[in-house]
């Protein structure tokens, strides 16, 4: 017997609905539980104080201060280096094996499990470059970390400029870099942009990366040699060593505003700047 | 200037050949082109006039896996030199495409792009130059008003009228016009036939097209390619009265394929 075909599109589509109702719902219940546990502890006095007895008592200042240097350090070393190399990949070279081989790698780079990066920042930056459990370290290493992700999604922007942009700035008379720079990098940078932001995601919540290369001091550092701690590393030592349940949801409920401002606010600038183009 | 006797030879076509890798896709390609004359290149949809048109400002450099053997000359200099610089040629020898494709900006900086590409700072310099390129194009009156508003915002004939506006910023000598009225509807199709009809006075423009009655409306030469080869090329009225190619009469007939 023939189903008819609006009877397995209802299917199809509760199937899909059903989906997506359950990825929400896994990750409403996520937020709402860490945020129904975790926020009752945040004041301005946990987020302004220094930790006292390794946490057990007093606020989480230092660890802000730690989970902002980390991840921008990371950000100012990994944006230019990751957008100019997908600039050159996509815009100044031939696809060949060369380029084959290089998209390859990224991939393979950006699949890799962090603790395997936290394992390489130790011995090099750590260790052989002498640059010791510090800021620098593990800002390093967070770089090397998100280079992938902010190379393939700033390459898939720039690809999905338009080739007739390209055509007609070229039949306008303009250089391959003047059509880079007035042209593709402009109507690419909000994907380059969303790209950015997964990799700050990515870092701010970095764990594992962190621990081997930034140590967890929870002195305010003075400098970038300095060894930091970040909430992500001070939620999980909170939670591990059984020191403090409850100031550990703290920092877990501030860290997951945390990440959400930043998108909130990177959107908000996307959306202006697009507003303003058009 | 209508009836001026001009037989000034701005392109010559020499044997040209090019290969998307082992596919030969223009065939010893002839080809003289008039100054201040439109010459109309038809054919079948893939007989290679697109390409050819693209031959002669270079277009076809920024496709991978492409070679060209023979000549092209401009005013008597060979544009596959290679001490020619490609962005010098392609502001003498501009491009309107097959869908208006203006920049996501104000028609301003798009009418300023090229001019901007090429160094120009002067704000005065280049307000008269907007002015004097979007009349031309015939949208002066249409949009002096609302220069800083988004080009895209633009009807689709607007839109190619000020891609035609962008061009005559940076002054090029020859215009090439790939199907450019394709997407557009009959009224605006006449208006930019007119605009051509206006522009060849001080320019020379070739029109790849696939509309015929376009081509006889609107152009002093025609060729007529297929499969790669310039089948016939003469005076447009030739071509459309009396072809002397059998397969020039059959495609003009309509009892091609």
């Amino acid at each position: 017997m023939r189903i008819h075909p609006r009877y397995i599109q209802r299917g199809a589509v509760a199937i899909l609905g059903s989906a997506t109702l359950l990825t929400i719902l896994i990750l409403i219940f996520i937020i709402f539980f860490v945020l129904e546990k975790g926020l009752p502890v945040i004041s301005l006095h946990f987020l302004t104080d220094n930790p006292e007895d390794m946490g057990k008592a007093g606020g989480i200042f230092p660890t802000l201060i730690g989970t902002i240097l980390l991840p921008l350090l990371a950000l100012i070393i990994a944006s230019p280096l990751g957008i100019f190399t997908s600039v050159y990949l996509s815009e100044f070279t031939k696809e060949n094996n060369v380029t084959k081989i290089i998209r390859f790698g990224t991939d393979c780079l950006a699949g890799i499990p962090s603790i395997i990066f936290g394992l390489f920042g130790y011995i090099f930056f750590v260790v052989t470059l002498g640059f010791g459990w510090s800021i620098l370290s593990g800002g390093l290493t967070l770089a090397v970390m998100v280079l992938p992700t902010i190379i393939r999604t700033s390459e898939e922007a720039i690809r999905a400029v338009p080739k007739s942009y390209r055509e007609v700035s070229f039949s306008l008379g303009a250089s391959r870099w003047q059509t880079v720079k007035k042209v593709i990098l402009p109507n690419a940078l909000p994907g380059i942009v969303t790209g950015v932001m997964l990799s700050i995601g990515r870092s701010i919540g970095e764990t594992a990366a962190v621990i081997f290369t930034a140590g967890s001091s929870l002195r305010i550092p003075t400098s970038v040699f300095d060894s930091t701690r970040t909430m992500a590393v001070h939620f999980y030592i909170l939670a591990r060593e059984g020191i403090s349940a409850e100031n550990a949801y703290g920092t877990a409920a501030t860290l997951i505003i945390a990440v959400l401002l930043v998108n909130l606010s990177a959107y908000w600038l996307m959306n202006r700047f697009i507003a303003k183009r058009n | 200037m209508e009836n001026k006797i001009n037989t000034y030879k701005k392109i010559t076509v020499k044997d040209l050949n090019l290969y998307y890798g082992k596919f030969r896709a223009l065939i010893s390609i002839e080809l003289e082109v008039q100054e201040n004359k439109i010459t109309a290149l038809i054919g079948p949809s893939g007989c290679g006039k697109s390409t050819l048109l693209r031959c002669l400002n270079r277009m076809n450099d920024l496709i991978h896996g492409v070679k060209i053997t023979g000549n092209v000359f401009l005013d008597g200099t060979d544009i596959y030199n290679a001490a020619l610089e490609v962005a010098a040629l392609r502001k003498r020898v501009g491009m309107v495409f097959q869908r208006p494709n203006p920049f996501p900006l104000t028609i301003y900086e798009n009418v300023t792009y090229g001019l901007k590409v090429a160094g120009m700072h002067n704000k005065k310099k280049m307000d008269a130059i907007v002015e004097n390129s979007l009349k031309r194009a015939w949208l002066w009156e249409q949009v002096k008003d609302k220069l800083d508003h988004p080009a895209l915002g633009l009807s689709l004939d607007q839109q190619q009228r000020l891609c035609i506006a962008r061009l005559l910023a940076v002054q090029p000598e020859v215009i090439l016009m790939d199907e450019p009225c394709s997407s557009l509807d009959p009224i605006a199709t006449m208006k930019i036939e007119d605009l051509m009809m206006e522009l060849k006075k001080d320019y020379t423009i070739v029109i790849v097209t696939h509309n015929m009655q376009q081509a006889s409306r609107v152009s002093d030469y025609t060729g007529y390619m297929l499969l790669g080869e310039m089948i016939e090329f003469d005076v447009t009225k030739n071509i459309f009265t009396r072809p002397s190619k059998k397969l020039t009469e059959d495609y003009i007939s309509g009892k091609y394929g």
